[in-house]
């Protein structure tokens, strides 16, 4: 990783803003970092609309000097679609959480895939709902503790980790990008995020990025736990690389160890 | 039979939320949905912790479409069961609930309002009230309780249960954020040792015998070919529901048999209410305070008689009228004048509403 | 101070305002009295000042809010400035001695206070950690209204589990509550 002598904001986000109001250790910052750098260097500023959600994404809502949309949750996929659709020369990019993509939008994620709605979908996958102060989500990990699996995920009643990415990589039209990244690696992050952004501008289909969040204060976790969490303990059951690119159409085998017995 | 939870009287002091979940598990409720929001997850996370221990179950659903319909799942299956939601969550849950007031069915259901519309605050309101009574596209038969302390959480939560299953319209508790997260005393109890027996519940699926020869299958429909067929129907839901009114009704008067200044106010404002009557009287102002506690069906015959030698009326509500607009329907035809304190998502101070009933 | 008792506390996330609340509400509770806590929370709270509302009364509580406390307690910059709505004229306000130039710039010297060196002594004499139960015996003191064995009784619900685990947690507690209390006697008063 480049080593920056001064973090250096994106051009894109709102200098008034900042420090922004996410908790210390956060993954949606480096998200956000991620995603401005791409958006500065596709050079995009003027056709952008951000979406945000209603979970931790919806304290985005003036994080950037873009036009921007809070929406409700899970409603944000909808609310980008419908404007693209009237407006198609803007942007959308739309940006959630784990239980706004796979639960409460996920008829909304299910059907804007299969239409192919040519619109940029980045979600943070924290493995809870953070914002309402760590709830189990479809992807909390076997066995782990939130406020309402207080005793561990019992994938037996409650299922497995929900798999956003292979889902949509599975029932994709041709054209789509299908990624996964993680805050972990920011460079390889900000390269997805980019081909994403890139693939709504060519204008050859939808691109989803799910992006491996940290949520320290609902983890409980400290600085090297948290990383710890990330790199060893959902990494297993959510490979990280690229699912769909456009390009040829090839799909690239990542290894699916999520959905072993 | 599933475990008994409280044993005697307990004094505790706790959250709203927390009373909310003993109560439901004091009543016997065997299983609880819900998707988590501000400000009633805390009724889950209690519930989620103490269910396994009394072997009730929980599920937490997708979203509160999916709650509303699973309670619904859970009432057809027999079961005494519930759910909590709040805001936008209610609004989602109102497809549910109008299935459940088309098909009599007694879901119970915990509203923690909060402020609207949208996602505005995740903390305090009483703009619910309009949603919660007719929030399906019907004629919202609902019965609304409105509990204003932790007593009454705990009560008219073990209530609720029982009047859904006694007359089969959906029933909600009407809290709010404050109720919900604010710490109080409460006097927990067993219903069976207060004497209070729990409506039975009985699975209206999956009944014994060969459906088709051994008994007629439950055909449960909600669709109707006919207006007449329709009309008939609602008008049996109707005259049910009007005929349960006076048995369900409640409200409470305070310091009214010489009132000439009435303040009306529900839920948590009816306590500032209170205290402010308590001041205006030792100023020499003669007022009282008619709380609604049943919002649906509304106490309209209580209300008509007892505002009785009142001179001026005073709505009090933590939203722009909805309260205001019940009470004058209530008191249609009668011409006393009416004034609102009106603050929608705010809270109100007893001190605010002396000094609005001072000023008039 | 008399039968009943407003009490507004703001601080920082992780001062641990919030467990002086309910430490104190739940000590006036098992004295007797009436007590209601409750907290402020919103969405954006993650990085805000974290509020909460106390009352004590020998009457039923009307509405959980105030308008104007009797005891404003401000124990951060930001702290001060977002508790200002609660103080009254009558309003005693008590506030770490590092907020003092603030305290006067906002209020001047009129205004009925206590500044009590919390910060320090917690981080020189004891932990970092029992500030809170430092304020927590100052406003004991001050408010004069519950007795300390309830307070402790209190203190050990909320902490006894800790104590349980090192015993030394609980010296060190008691030591900084016998500081609060003493501090509340002896504080300046301006
Ligand atoms: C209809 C509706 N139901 C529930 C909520 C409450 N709510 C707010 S944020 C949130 C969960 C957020 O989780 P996620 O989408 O994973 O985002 P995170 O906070 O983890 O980043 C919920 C359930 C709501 N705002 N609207
Ligand atoms: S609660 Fe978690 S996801 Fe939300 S801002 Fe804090 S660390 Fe980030
Ligand atoms: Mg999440």
């Amino acid at each position: 990783m480049a080593i920056e002598a001064q973090p250096q904001m994106p051009r894109v986000w709102r200098a008034e803003t900042k420090p922004h109001k996410f908790c210390p250790g956060c993954g949606h910052g480096i998200i956000l970092k991620a995603l401005g750098e791409a958006i500065d260097a596709l050079n995009i500023q003027q056709r952008a609309v951000f979406g945000c959600d209603i979970g931790c994404s919806l304290l985005a809502w003036d994080f950037f000097n873009l036009d921007t949309i809070q929406t409700h949750h899970g409603r944000t996929t909808p609310v980008l679609v419908g404007l693209k659709r009237a407006r198609p020369e803007l942007l959308a990019i739309c940006y959630m959480g784990d239980g706004g993509a796979y639960a409460i939008g996920a008829q909304h994620l299910v059907s804007s895939v299969s239409r192919n709605d040519p619109v940029t979908i980045i979600v943070a996958n924290n493995t809870q709902y953070a914002m309402t102060g760590g709830q189990m989500a479809p992807t909390t990990l076997p066995g782990q503790k939130t406020e309402t699996s207080p005793y561990g995920r019992d994938v037996e009643l409650t299922g497995r980790p929900m798999l956003g990415p292979e889902l949509v990589a599975t029932i994709a039209p041709s054209g789509a990008y299908v990624a996964r990244g993680t805050v972990a690696n920011v460079v390889q992050l900000k390269n997805f995020i980019q081909k994403g952004l890139s693939n709504q501008l060519k204008g050859r289909g939808i691109s989803f990025i799910e992006v491996l969040s940290a949520c320290p204060t609902n983890w409980h976790t400290n600085a090297a736990e948290t990383w710890h969490f990330i790199e060893k303990e959902m990494s297993k059951f959510f490979p990280v690389g690229e699912l769909r690119t456009p390009d040829g159409e090839q799909r690239q085998e990542v290894e699916h160890r999520g959905r072993q017995p | 039979m599933v475990t008994k939870p409280i044993k005697g009287e307990q004094r505790s002091f706790m959250t709203g939320n927390e009373v909310i979940a003993w109560a439901a598990l004091a009543a016997g409720c065997e299983f609880m949905y819900g998707y988590p929001i501000t400000p009633q997850n805390e009724i889950m996370h209690y519930w989620t912790r103490l269910a396994p221990k009394y072997e009730r179950g929980f599920l937490q659903t997708e979203d509160e479409i999916s709650a509303g319909f699973t309670t619904i799942g859970g009432v057809l299956a027999g079961k005494r069961v519930f759910t909590a939601t709040a805001g936008p969550g209610n609004v989602l849950m109102q497809e549910a609930m109008a299935m459940a007031e088309m098909m009599r069915l007694p879901t119970v259901v915990v509203v923690t309002q909060r402020g609207g519309p949208s996602t505005a605050t995740v903390i305090y309101s009483q703009q619910e009230l309009n949603l919660t009574s007719f929030g399906g596209n019907g004629e919202g038969l609902r019965i609304v309780y409105s509990p204003a302390s932790h007593d009454d959480l705990f009560s008219y939560t073990i209530k609720a249960f029982n009047s859904a299953w006694k007359y089969r319209f959906p029933t909600f508790v009407l809290g709010d954020g404050y109720q919900s997260k604010m710490r109080a005393p409460v006097t927990l109890y067993d219903p069976e040792e207060r004497g209070l027996t729990m409506e039975p519940c009985y699975p209206m699926v999956g009944l014994p015998g060969l459906p088709g020869e051994e008994r007629e299958p439950a055909h449960l429909r909600n669709t109707y070919n006919l207006e007449e067929e329709l009309f008939a129907i609602l008008s049996d839901s109707i005259k049910d529901y009007e005929s349960m009114t006076p048995e369900v009704v409640e409200w409470e008067a305070t310091a009214i048999d010489d009132a000439e200044l009435l303040i009306i106010a529900h839920g948590i404002v009816s306590r500032a209410a209170r205290a402010a009557v308590q001041v205006l009287r030792e100023e020499g102002l003669k007022a009282g305070l008619f709380r609604p506690i049943t919002l649906r069906p509304f106490p309209v015959a209580e209300l008509r008689r007892l505002t009785g030698q009142a001179r001026r009326l005073i709505v009090v509500e933590s939203a722009y009228g909805q309260l205001e607009k019940m009470v004058k329907t209530a008191l249609y035809g009668l011409k006393i004048p009416l004034r609102s304190y009106l603050r929608p998502g705010m809270g109100i101070t007893p001190e605010e509403i002396v000094q609005f009933a001072k000023e008039l | 101070m008399g039968v009943s008792l407003k009490i507004a506390l703001a601080g920082e996330g992780g001062q641990g305002v919030q467990s002086v609340a309910e430490i104190i509400s739940e000590a006036a509770y098992t004295a007797g009295y009436q007590a209601l806590y409750i907290p402020n929370f919103g969405v954006e709270q993650r990085g805000g000042v974290s509020l909460a509302f106390v009352q004590i009364s020998r009457e039923q509580i009307g509405a959980p809010k105030f308008m104007l406390a009797d005891v404003v307690v401000a124990l951060s910059h930001r702290a001060v400035d977002r508790s200002r709505q609660y103080v009254g004229p009558e309003t005693l306000l008590i506030y770490d001695e590092s907020l003092r130039d603030e305290v006067r710039s906002l209020y001047g010297t009129e205004q009925k206070q206590l500044a009590i060196p919390a910060l320090v002594v917690a981080q020189q004499e004891m932990h970092p950690r029992v500030f809170n139960v430092i304020i927590l015996g100052v406003l004991m003191q001050v408010a004069d209204l519950l007795e300390r064995s309830h307070v402790e009784r209190a203190l050990e619900r909320r902490l006894g589990h800790k104590f349980a685990q090192d015993p030394s947690l609980r010296e060190l507690n008691y030591r900084a509550l016998e500081r609060g209390y003493q501090m509340g006697k002896g504080g300046v008063a301006v």
